[in-house]
């Protein structure tokens, strides 16, 4: 048995190689059977809208395979064939690396959802209710209790916890010296979202106040997130377009991405994917079957199909 | 006066220090000056490397490929084509044996086609219950070693199937079994290709190096680039990283076979081929089957990371807990990763280590014993499952497979015991991180900004030349004037200061530790199996707690680093005192000496060289976990790393960062290694 293996897999590979070659001759009008690969990122309403979307694909006959993803790194891989969508394109964290694939070519536009998206500094809603810094939400208030922010490693300085620096560069920092702050203030950047979260449990257990970088739709609008009020953003006003950069994140898209060769291959389901679109509250939903219902994704996508079927049922039409 | 300076070490040493010294005084900080920063030459570099990368992917070659699904032909760089026929047929392997397991469609595609099996709904693999492949391991186990091994492999599937971790745990175990064994075999042949030959040898040691120290997060990219993304990429990326120790331990372990027992063979008419395998291999045992251990350690290790770029099963299981703070569900899915290894660590070691039996005139049944178990197992387990299909109607069949919400969860009980952690010591340490932070970690870390270029230099080629002489002065200097001309100096700066705090304080706990555990038999087996499960343990999952206590803070990052770093400090420590010869011992208590005379005077001073080389190893861990801190929060190499991923030229910037790390690691592993060499030649031990 030991010696006859190494030629047995000769001939599998052989065999798969043949196969490869001659898969798929015929002529067809209909979607390829090719599957359709679908990207999970870590986070939950992603990977239950990635289930809720396959289901949709499968119910009209496509093969889905879902592959889990780097979020920032996928975009690369859709460009080059080996992923075919993205659902959740979140403007300001992932806009950079969604234009810079589309830059290069093979990544298309496949529409925008209904749901927009805000992200940007924030206090979990107890720091107000608590009145640590009275003012809050206006950011005129940050200019008063800098001390209430600080922490060990801050130098007396309140502390900003940001996003990792490849998510929005140095767009943080730029604005603290714009509105003045950048004597009272400092940005330290977190090395992912874990550690965003992590600071929000134990800020929590200490009942200290923190600012961090959030955004919405997510799971911890349940416990009560507050966005700081900036000055509001207008074209122009971002240091890269020219301005100074004194104003606050605009009201985010959230984009599909999709490779450039799926409308090709897969017109119908091309269709469905461009029509598809979902509402803050229906992306809250799913979101919610899992972190507060604890389901497991899967499931929490087969009942969010069975319950919504009047929604995505004419996107497949 | 000259004479005197060049006899002794210490004086020179002093010197360098003085020179040191005023150089950090004398020299401005202006970024202008060039003994302050040096001109970043190798700015473009980046750039280059991704240049070429594109060209070679997709302009190099390109050749026309029918694409049957749009019908059109299609121009395909020949690269690309090539790199995706591995990628296929990798992917076709862990396909394979996954569905062994789980069952599914993608093996039957692969002889067919999607359209067939769309066509044909039937035609789907249906997998093994998990009742079977538990008791197929189990009769392998007690096959391969006995009843010890069996009821432990026993017990560890009946923990993943009871605490629902079945699926990904399969996924992740096919994914494991395809890339373990090929690091494996390519790792000796390597390794005996680089005995043979004196030229492979020198050709591959640098190649070796790099692939050790390197983060495994900057060759991430190159990799989905190549390859795609996918389980075939997690793979690949595996067996990068999993396959230098094997060539290394393999390379060794061929050096240390006696010429006596080669020349026996020969005496005895081998061939080449048989020497190689009936004489020299068995005879290297011990040390291949240590790389065969490092390699699944090290498979195991990557099961997170290689998450990132595709692969199934417990890594991403594990990041999707992680991003909810479910500490205690990242906790059970962390103890079937490390159960995964030990399994398959004991099974590897047990196979290579059976004699092979010559008993002739078996019965049929004696022969196929084993098979017959299995096939009894099998029907079995089948008629069980059968079974459970009638007896459980809620469409899950716990006979079958336990499906990951259905099965046991202990995760209450960890969350309570982090928030048990949590108000027991957080006060407690408050006092404790603020200190560390404001009046040990924050001054550092400035002194080492504050190092002009030329006295950094200065410094640790005066050290090599020091330990060894004008050749390892200059080769130090070259690793560290590759870093100088990038434009990351300052980065690389921030990564050595929380390398060598890292470094210091893992060392101390290490040796320490070590050395009180070799006293005793017992206590060393115990920190060995410690130093194995951390090895493997996911360091993800205790960067969450460590977060909660310590912030996101250089504290965390260093607890995080020190955790892992530790292990080869204690390793190495504990392997050198316990390979004193017992001659010594004797000798010395012959001579009167009492225990702490004999440990301090005779057992520690012959295992410093062992020592240092598991310093050296400490570097290297806590180089590699230098990109683990990124996630937390850091300024330094390893987060420009973590942000390559998203960034245009991610391949050039990976890679040149990851060099950068990389050639930190190799500037003091020359100065170590060159020292231990010296020292073990001096005590005239090898």
């Amino acid at each position: 048995m030991k010696f006859r293996s190494p030629k047995m897999l000769r001939t599998l590979a052989a065999a798969s190689c043949v196969s490869l070659m001659t898969m798929g001759g015929a002529a067809k009008a209909a979607d390829s059977t090719q599957p359709i690969v679908i990207p999970l990122h870590n986070w939950s309403s992603q990977v239950v809208m990635a289930y809720v979307i396959g289901g949709m694909f499968e119910s009209m006959g496509s093969n889905v395979e879902y592959v889990p993803a780097d979020s920032q790194a996928v975009y690369e891989s859709i460009r080059n064939g080996d992923v075919t969508i993205s659902h959740e394109v979140w403007q300001s964290t992932f806009g950079k690396s969604f234009y810079n694939a589309m830059a290069k070519g093979g990544v298309i536009d496949a529409g925008t959802h209904s749901a927009t998206t805000l992200e940007e500094m924030g206090v979990p809603t107890w720091v107000i209710e608590e009145n640590l810094c009275p003012g809050l939400p206006s950011w005129e208030a940050l200019k008063d209790c800098p001390e209430v922010f600080a922490t060990a490693d801050s130098e007396g300085k309140g502390r900003w916890l940001e996003g990792p620096q490849s998510w929005h560069g140095d767009l943080m920092p730029v604005r603290l010296e714009a509105l003045g702050l950048a004597d009272t203030w400092t940005v330290k950047f977190a090395g992912g979202a874990d550690a965003l979260w992590t600071e929000l449990a134990s800020a929590k257990k200490e009942k200290r106040g923190t600012i961090i970088f959030n955004w919405t739709p997510n799971f911890t609008d349940a416990d009560g997130f507050t966005f700081i009020e900036f000055p509001e953003y207008f074209d122009g006003c971002r240091k890269e377009d020219g301005g100074d950069g004194s104003c606050g994140s605009p009201k985010g898209w959230l984009k599909k991405a999709a490779n450039y060769k799926f409308p090709k291959t897969h017109p119908a389901a091309y269709t469905a994917f461009s029509k598809l679109d979902f509402t803050t509250t229906q992306i809250g939903e799913m979101a919610a079957l899992v972190d507060i219902d604890k389901m497991d994704h899967k499931d929490a996508a087969a009942k969010w199909l069975a319950d919504n079927e009047d929604v995505w049922m004419p996107w497949t039409q | 006066m000259m004479a005197t300076l060049q006899k002794s070490k210490p004086l020179q040493l002093l010197l360098l220090i003085v020179v040191f010294i005023l150089l950090c005084l004398l020299v401005p900080a202006n970024e202008g000056n060039w003994l302050w920063r040096f001109p970043t030459l190798l700015k473009s570099l980046p750039v280059v490397i991704n240049n070429s990368v594109d060209y070679l992917m997709f302009d190099w070659w390109l050749i026309d490929v029918w694409d049957p699904d749009i019908e059109e032909y299609e121009e395909k760089p020949l690269m690309r084509q090539v790199t995706r026929s591995i990628s296929g047929f990798v992917l076709f392997l862990i396909e394979f044996v996954r569905e062994l397991m789980l069952g599914g469609v993608k093996t039957i595609v692969t002889f067919t086609s999607w359209d067939w099996a769309t066509e044909n709904p039937w035609a789907r693999w249906p997998g093994l219950p998990w009742t079977v492949v538990t008791g197929g391991v189990v009769i392998l186990g007690y096959a391969l070693s006995g009843v010890g091994l069996a009821c432990f492999v026993g017990f560890a599937f009946t923990y993943i199937a009871v605490f629902g971790q079945w699926e990904p745990s399969m996924q992740t175990l096919s994914f494991v079994l395809i890339a373990a064994p090929t690091a494996i075999l390519i790792g000796l042949l390597l390794g005996v290709w680089s005995y043979k030959s004196k030229t492979v040898e020198a050709v591959l040691n640098p190649i070796l190096n790099v692939a050790q120290i390197m983060p495994h997060f900057s060759y991430l990219i190159p990799v989905m680039v190549f390859f795609g993304i996918g389980d075939h990429a997690g793979a690949i990326a595996t067996i990068i990283f999993a396959t230098p120790p094997m060539v290394r331990l393999t390379n060794l372990g061929l050096k240390k076979v006696p010429a006596e027992v080669a020349e026996a063979g020969l005496m005895n008419g081998c061939t080449d081929w048989q020497l190689m395998r009936r004489v020299l291999i068995p005879s290297a045992r011990r040390d291949i089957l240590l790389g065969v251990n490092q390699v699944i350690m090290q498979c195991l290790a990557m099961v997170v990371i290689a998450s990132l770029i595709g692969a199934k099963g417990l890594g991403n299981d594990l990041l999707i807990a992680l991003n909810r703070l479910r500490i205690g569900l990242a906790l059970e899915i962390g103890v079937c990763i490390v159960l995964i290894a030990i399994v398959l660590d004991r099974l590897s070691l047990a196979w290579a280590n059976k004699q092979t039996d010559y008993f002739a005139d078996q019965s049929f049944k004696e022969r196929h014993k084993y098979t017959l178990w299995f096939a009894g197992v099998f029907a079995a387990g089948v008629a069980l499952a059968g079974i459970g299909q009638l007896i459980f109607k809620e469409g899950f069949n716990y006979l079958y497979l336990i499906p990951h919400n259905k099965g046991i969860t202990t995760e209450p009980f960890w969350q309570a015991g982090v928030d048990w952690m949590w108000d027991t010591f957080f006060y407690a340490l408050k006092g404790f991180n603020e200190w560390l932070i404001v009046d040990v970690l924050i001054p550092v870390k400035k002194a080492f900004l504050a190092m002009p270029a030329i006295a950094t230099f200065t410094l640790v080629m005066g050290i090599g030349f020091i330990v060894g002489g004008i050749r390892s002065a200059l080769i130090v200097g070259g690793y560290l004037l590759f870093i100088a001309m990038t434009e990351w100096w300052d980065r690389a700066l921030i990564t050595s200061y929380l390398m060598t705090m890292a470094v210091l304080i893992s060392g101390v706990i290490g040796i320490v530790v070590g050395t009180l555990c070799a006293q005793n038999a017992t206590a060393t087996r115990i920190l060995l199996a410690w130093c194995d499960t951390f090895q493997t343990f996911p360091s993800f999952i205790y960067l969450i707690p460590v977060m909660m206590l310590f912030g996101v803070t250089d504290t965390s990052v260093l607890i995080a680093i020190v955790v892992y770093a530790t292990i080869p400090a204690a390793r190495y420590t504990v392997v050198g005192l316990r390979s004193v010869p017992s001659e010594l011992h004797d000798a010395g208590s012959m001579s009167g000496v009492n225990r702490f005379q004999r440990l301090f005077s005779i057992e520690l001073p012959l295992s410093f060289p062992h020592m240092a080389l598991g310093i050296n190893q400490t570097v290297v861990f806590a180089l590699a976990m230098v990109i683990i801190g990124a996630l937390i929060g850091t300024d330094d190499l390893g987060q420009l790393i973590l942000g390559s991923l998203s960034d245009r030229q991610g391949v050039g910037n990976g890679l040149v960062l990851g060099f950068c790390v990389a050639f930190i690691g190799l500037a003091i592993d020359q100065i170590l290694r060159t020292w231990a060499n010296k020292r073990k030649a001096a005590l005239g031990i090898d």
